[in-house]
């Protein structure tokens, strides 16, 4: 590494001060030169975040940094300087819905930094923003200039955020989990995107994540932080194949591979459990006078069987449908059209009480562990729920029950009393499947269910449903837009796009020899935990792909081509 | 990740009575009703002369002496007067914050919790009567039922409707479209169990909180009925009234309007702290 640009020295963060102050980061060190990418990974709660805020001096009230940061012969941690935002630094954030301003054009926001920063005037700001615009793979970039942010799709705005960054010509980059908000075919781009600046710009980019695939692909340093300290650091080959510390080890080993295979999977012939035929739901949008302005096919002609005892993964991005097919199966959301049987049940004709009875059978695991349990509730009162309503245990058999449910899913019995605010995130979720399984449901469907944990948890939560798969025979239709889980967990592959199934069929079968250019595009974007397979060039997302009826290619394993 | 987030937060001291003893609003605003509830409570024992006794002492004395805050235009002790009006004030704060709330609480959890028409034809009404002020729509309600202290209260009490159930409403629509409540459904659970189980505690703080603030202007409104005269009437010791009956005397004796005035002013405030603490202590967001 050639020229230093950034040296971090003992650089310590605190909350609160004198006997509460609570330490956040533990003396942090490290170098970024130019031209580097180092990657700062860790869990919720590690400090990562943190360690970048402390740089660009946006730490909260009542936190303070300690120790040096040396750039451009000043240190950043002075309170007396004024931070070099924008032009010596400049940040990405995760949130590309909410990082730009929502009622001012592109243009402006793009040219008001450069003007105010006298940079450039307000006819040659505009003429940079273009090319900029350009540059980070915006096209009609003049068009562009005069629409708002809500105009454009999360990677577009994305693109934006970047391009508003290197207008101002920073030396450093700082990108805050800047993928993580998208989808994955679009990350693919924002990562090259990123990685491209950095070649060609020189700056260097400290990239915060929590994704061992997008460190792998992107970084070349790597730090690991835990509970505020660096437990490890190195080049990235180094961290991959000769993880020193343990914790490193166990965030890599929880990540979900994509090579490891899954669990074998045979083909049953018996009756399906829950059948779907061409199910069809549409949104309209702006509607007036019964018109409406814009129609939404979520689910379009959809048909499936889902067999006893198999998890079926449903996989697509945002927008695909997925989350809408399964809230109908729940009978949260209505269908216009088709039907679906379970077990020879019409489910979709049901109402009143013979619904309700029916919903013992089909029970749902939500994304949010947050907000999937009554906050003024507690945990056994929630789990014992579905008890109460479905069956006619008496008080002393449900709390028994509950007991039972609580340490199956890896809690203690004397939990029962506690409110979700006292759990951790990881923690809600065993309880939700707690009371998912609780009334001895036949069908679960998970919505995501760990989206929203950290990797090592995700890793725990996974093993708990697979556990359950064997033990209790359970059935399952596992949602999700993560490739290298659904590997993990799933029996059969469904892939959906735009409300339509585009490939179908056994796990292996779709991930070996992927026929549909969707599910090929979507393999590909996965980024791989493995930084000796960097991938030069990625196939490019298609905008549009052939949506076919489905014809089956090999046995058992349909394609719309 | 959000700045918060990142941030581990100091577990929140134990209980509600700790949170909201901890916030110095919470604090002067419970010191204050509690104040008030004391006086209405024992007016009786405290109030040292009958308030409706005329000429107990000289008429317009002024505040000192034997009458602590003076007499009226009919000599009556108006410590007297106040101490007995505390309790009136209450009621009147009380009942018709009652009504609204309990009303208005049940309109917004149905239209919220049926949807359909049912919510359309609920809130349009509702939005109906938003459109008129609360002033018009209790003096109407006075003009038909009489003027009597109880018809003000019941004036005031139906005017807050529409503002309590709008509230109630989007309380209730934001819970009803969390995964908890949806997985309730799932789990089978009819419309009593989502309601009273689900729905009614998810609202309620945020109802308690608003119904804190609302007494204050459930007793400026009817108050302000009184002071038009289509409140309470003669002899009733009711702030309102005394206000108004001392208008003509401003000039000769200001305190008759300084002290009922002061003492609903320190009332709303004290109701106004009290609600913010409550909201501070209630609300999840806001536990350091």
């Amino acid at each position: 590494m050639s020229s230093v640009l950034l040296s971090v020295r003992d650089l310590s963060v605190t909350h609160g001060s004198g006997t509460r102050a609570v330490p956040l980061v533990h003396s942090v060190n490290f170098d970024l030169a130019r031209g580097q990418i180092l990657s700062i990974v860790g869990e919720s709660g590690s400090g990562k975040s943190m360690t970048s805020k402390a740089l660009m001096g946006l730490l909260p009230p009542n936190v303070t940094a300690t120790g040096e940061a040396q750039f451009r012969g000043a240190n950043l941690l002075d309170k007396n300087i004024a931070p070099p935002r924008g032009t010596g630094i400049g940040l990405i954030f995760q949130e590309p819905m909410t990082a730009l301003t929502p009622v001012l054009t592109i243009g402006m926001q793009l040219t008001e930094a450069m003007v105010v920063h006298g940079l450039a005037d307000a006819r040659d700001a505009k003429a940079r923003a273009i090319q900029m615009l350009e540059r980070v793979g915006i096209p009609n970039p003049k068009q562009r200039m005069t629409q708002y942010p809500h105009e454009l799709s999360g990677g577009m705005r994305q693109r934006v955020m970047i391009a508003m960054m290197m207008l101002l010509e920073p030396d450093i980059l700082i990108a805050d989990e800047p993928t993580t908000a998208l989808d994955v075919t679009v990350q693919a781009q924002i990562l090259d995107l990123l990685r491209d600046i950095v070649r060609d710009t020189d700056v260097g980019l400290i990239l915060i994540t929590h994704d061992m695939g997008v460190v792998a692909e992107m970084a070349e340093d790597v730090m690991v932080m835990k509970a505020g300290r660096v437990v490890e650091a190195g080049s990235v080959h180094q961290i991959f194949q000769a993880p020193g510390d343990a914790y490193t080890r166990a965030l890599l080993d929880a990540v979900p591979s994509v090579e490891t295979a899954s669990v074998d999977s045979k083909p049953t012939d018996s009756q399906a459990l829950l059948s779907i035929r061409h199910l069809s739901k549409t949104f309209s949008g702006g509607r007036a006078f019964g018109i409406a302005a814009s129609v939404t096919r979520a689910v379009d002609d959809v048909s499936l069987d889902i067999m006893p005892g198999e998890t079926l993964a449903l996989v697509g991005e945002s927008g695909s449908g997925k989350s809408t097919l399964g809230r109908i199966l729940a009978r949260l959301t209505k269908a216009d059209k088709g039907n679906v049987t379970l077990a020879g049940t019409d489910l979709l004709s049901l109402e009143g009480a013979p619904l309700r009875q029916e919903r013992r059978k089909i029970q749902m695991i939500f994304q949010d562990p947050y907000a999937s349990l009554d906050p003024r509730q507690s945990v056994g009162a929630a789990i014992a729920e579905p008890i109460k309503i479905q069956t006619t245990l008496s008080k002393a058999d449900r709390a028994k029950r509950v007991a039972q449910l609580l340490s199956r899913v890896g809690l203690t019995p004397d939990m029962a009393s506690r409110f979700p605010h006292e759990f951790s995130g990881g923690q809600r979720q065993r309880v939700s499947i707690a009371r998912a399984i609780a009334a001895g449901p036949e069908l679960i469907i998970a919505d995501e269910p760990t989206s929203a944990l950290d990797v090592s948890i995700q890793a725990q939560i996974l093993d708990l449903l697979s556990d359950l798969k064997s033990e209790n025979g359970l059935t399952m239709l596992f949602i999700s837009h993560d490739l290298a889980v659904v590997r993990q967990v799933a029996d059969r592959i469904a892939v959906m796009r735009a409300g339509r199934i585009l490939e179908f069929g056994p796990t292996e079968a779709v991930w070996a020899s992927p026929r549909h250019p969707y599910t090929k595009a979507l393999i590909d974007a996965a980024p791989v935990p493995d930084p000796s397979r960097k991938r030069s060039a990625r196939a490019h997302a298609l905008d549009t792909f052939p949506m076919t009826p489905l014809i089956e290619a090999a046995p058992g394993h349909w394609v719309a081509l | 990740m959000g700045i918060l987030s990142d941030v581990p937060t100091r577990s929140a001291p134990h209980g509600f009575w700790r949170r909201l003893l901890r916030s110095p609003n919470g604090v002067v605003g419970l010191t204050i009703v509690l104040g008030l509830v004391f006086c209405a409570m024992f007016a009786e024992v405290l109030a040292p002369h009958n308030p409706s006794k005329m000429g107990t002492g000289g008429r317009f004395l002024p505040p000192g002496g034997d009458f602590f805050l003076g007499t009226d235009e009919f000599g009556r002790d108006m410590l007297s007067r106040i101490l007995h009006g505390s309790r009136i004030t209450l009621l009147v704060g009380a009942v018709a914050v009652g009504i609204s709330l309990t009303t208005g609480m049940l309109v917004g959890m149905i239209a919220a919790f049926w949807r359909g028409w049912v919510e359309a034809v609920l809130m349009r009404s509702t939005d109906v009567l938003f459109s008129f002020t609360e002033t018009l729509i209790a003096l109407s309600f006075v003009a038909v039922l009489g003027p009597s202290l109880q018809n003000a209260v019941i004036a005031v009490g139906v005017a807050g409707i529409p503002f309590y159930a709008r509230t109630c409403y989007s309380a209730a629509l934001v819970e009803t479209s969390k995964p908890y409540f949806e997985a309730s459904i799932a789990a089978g659970a009819g419309p009593a169990r989502l309601v009273f189980v689900h729905l009614l505690p998810n609202v309620l703080p945020t109802m308690i909180v608003v119904a804190t603030l609302g007494v204050s202007t459930a007793i400026l409104a009817a108050a302000g009925l009184s002071f038009l005269g289509l409140g309470a009437q003669p002899p009733t010791s009711e702030w309102g009234y005394m206000l108004a009956g001392s208008r003509d005397y401003i000039n000769r004796a200001p305190w008759l309007m300084t002290i009922p005035g002061l003492a609903i002013a320190i009332t709303v405030l004290g109701f106004n702290l009290l609600g913010d603490g409550l909201r501070t202590s209630l609300d999840p967001v806001e536990r350091r």
